[in-house]
């Protein structure tokens, strides 16, 4: 089944067409990568998905439900975590709450509820507590839950991110360049880190990265994105060899 | 518990208790805005006029008793807050400033020409109901709530907004809502301390609730400490003390109260307790053992 559908997706900001009909499929328990060179569109991309931009034209649909216009809380909410290239933590709030923070969007407990500490209220706060515990202990960083998250050392933010967004429970995972700034045995575990959460909570991911080597290892498909446009898509050995990849994007690595 | 307390402090400190307490609501309701949310306003002290007004009027010519009075002040204050956030919350920054500045202006204005309320007179002789007791058993509420409500996942979704807002969308936080839902607190808390003030005082004016109020509330949140309860309590007890001290030097009185602002700001720029986490107050005691 496709977890994500886009039908001719294009982006205009004012006179730069950011996305060009742009059309996607991603099955479920894939990991789905997307590459191309710096301004290719592909955070452009990932913010459509999750709604915080609308696109100028076609449509995107989530697990059959048509998502065009869907605000990105509700999208949130419906099962699509994020993290951010530009990391976006929660700077003074400590490690804990910002996953804490995660499951807002699915949890449940009323604003009164919660002001008279009922029952109910306090059950799904300790609920929360304890599972974001278990996800600070799953990515590395329970020691560190009660620091200011602007105080962790950037691959730290990085994971803490990856935490964040797991709170949510979701069934679609987008991870916009989750190496970026890592040195190499912090990408290994990054690695074995996405492909761990991935069979434990069974999840679709769409990553976003530069790095080839952790790109070609990990992905089951891959789309290429140049100037807006999609140029290819295939399995790692199939993009590898595309002649149009190699010459707008590859090529300036080998 | 008036003439008790009298007992041991004489009159003119169990006033500035009062006040102090009536202060520290207002702190509250805008920390719960600006510290805590981030959204800038600069027009606090507009509500707490609605509050006052409201609840004079519902007392003095309709005859209803106190606590109904009090409670239609906070709802009057608290729909304004409502019916204002929604369209301006959409402002950010500097522009939400300034929409709230005109917001505190155009309300002083209205209550200038306002028929029912005295016009430039205000009303007065509103029976003096509001007492030390009225007062500090609602603040003692109020900042318990506060606590529940800032501890609870609503109230980690108002501080994420104020840390990132789109961060705080893509987990799933409807971050308009829980804005407006903020503002309206906030409005319907200085609504509360409007209506308790007028009972106090036994008068109110147009003047009484002037822009330097509302700058005078933001001062007691941000010297406090951004999104602190203890920084906003803090904040009202020393700027409403602050100028009765002052009073020994009269004339310069601005100034000192300007200087004071200025060296705390450079000493302390998020504010006396901001940031200030019982949790780093521990770690820094246990360093210390070892
Ligand atoms: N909000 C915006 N307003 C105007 N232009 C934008 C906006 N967001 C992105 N762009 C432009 O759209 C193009 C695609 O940007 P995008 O960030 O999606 O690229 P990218 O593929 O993620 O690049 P990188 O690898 O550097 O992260 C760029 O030219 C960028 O300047
Ligand atoms: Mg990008």
């Amino acid at each position: 089944m496709a977890v994500l559908k886009l039908e001719g997706i294009t982006q205009e900001f004012g006179g730069l067409r950011a996305l060009d009909s742009v059309s996607l499929e991603v099955e479920a328990g894939n990991i789905f990568g997307i590459i191309g060179p710096n301004g290719a569109g592909k955070t452009t991309l990932f913010n459509i998905i999750t709604g915080i931009y609308t696109p100028t034209e076609g449509n995107l649909f989530f697990k059959d439900e048509m998502i065009t216009n869907t605000s990105a809380y509700n999208i949130a909410r419906l099962g699509v975590g994020r993290t951010f290239q530009n990391i976006r933590l929660f700077g003074k709030l400590s490690v804990l709450d910002n996953v804490k923070v995660g499951s807002y969007g699915i949890t449940s407990s009323s604003f009164f509820s919660n002001l008279l500490g009922l029952p109910k209220a306090k059950r799904e706060e300790k609920l929360v507590t304890e599972k974001s515990l278990e996800l600070l202990e799953l990515v590395g960083l329970v020691e560190v839950r009660h620091e200011y998250a602007d105080s962790l050392a950037y691959g730290d933010q990085r994971r803490l991110e990856i935490a964040r967004a797991l709170a949510l429970e979701p069934s679609l995972l987008l991870l916009d360049e989750p190496a970026a700034g890592m040195n190499s045995s912090e990408k290994l575990e990054l690695m074995e880190l996405i492909n761990g959460i991935k069979e434990q909570f069974d999840l679709t991911i769409l990553l976003v990265e530069h790095d080839m080597n952790l790109v070609m290892n990990i992905c089951d498909l891959i789309a290429v994105l140049d100037y807006g446009k999609k140029i290819a898509e295939g399995n790692p050995v199939e993009v590898k060899s595309d002649e149009k990849v190699i010459m707008s994007y590859l090529g300036v690595e080998i | 518990m008036e003439g008790f307390l009298l007992q041991f402090i004489d009159a003119y400190y169990l006033r500035i208790l009062v006040i102090i307490g009536i202060n520290i609501i207002l702190a509250l309701g805008l920390n719960l805005i600006t510290g805590v949310t981030g959204q800038l306003s600069m027009g606090h002290a507009g509500f707490m006029s609605i509050g006052a007004y409201t609840a004079a009027i519902l007392t003095l010519q309709f005859g209803l008793s106190f606590g109904i009075a009090l409670l239609g002040g906070a709802v009057m204050a608290g729909l304004f807050g409502f019916l204002i956030g929604i369209p301006t919350l959409r402002l950010e920054g500097d522009y939400l400033a300034m929409v709230t500045i005109g917001f505190g202006e155009i309300i002083r204005v209205f209550f200038l020409n306002f028929e029912l309320g005295g016009k430039a007179t205000g009303l007065y002789g509103m029976t003096k109901y509001t007492t030390f007791t009225t007062v500090w058993i609602l603040v003692i509420i109020i900042v318990l709530l506060n606590a529940k409500l800032l501890k609870s996942r609503h109230g980690r979704a108002l501080y994420a907004i104020r840390e990132n807002e789109i961060a705080a969308e893509a987990a799933g936080v409807n971050t308009t809502l829980m804005k407006v839902l903020a503002f309206t607190i906030g409005a319907f808390l200085a609504g509360l301390a409007g209506g308790l003030y007028a009972h106090y005082m036994g008068y109110i004016a147009p003047k009484d609730f002037a822009f330097m109020k509302s700058i005078e509330i933001l001062n007691m949140v941000v010297l406090g400490g951004m999104g602190s309860i203890p920084g906003s309590i803090l904040g009202a007890f020393i700027l409403t003390i602050a100028p009765e001290m002052l009073r020994i030097v009269d004339e310069y009185r601005l100034l000192f109260y300007g200087a004071l602002l200025v060296i705390l700001m450079i000493f302390r720029p998020n504010g006396l307790l901001g940031n200030v986490r019982i949790y780093d107050l521990k770690k820094r005691f246990r360093k210390k053992e070892v």
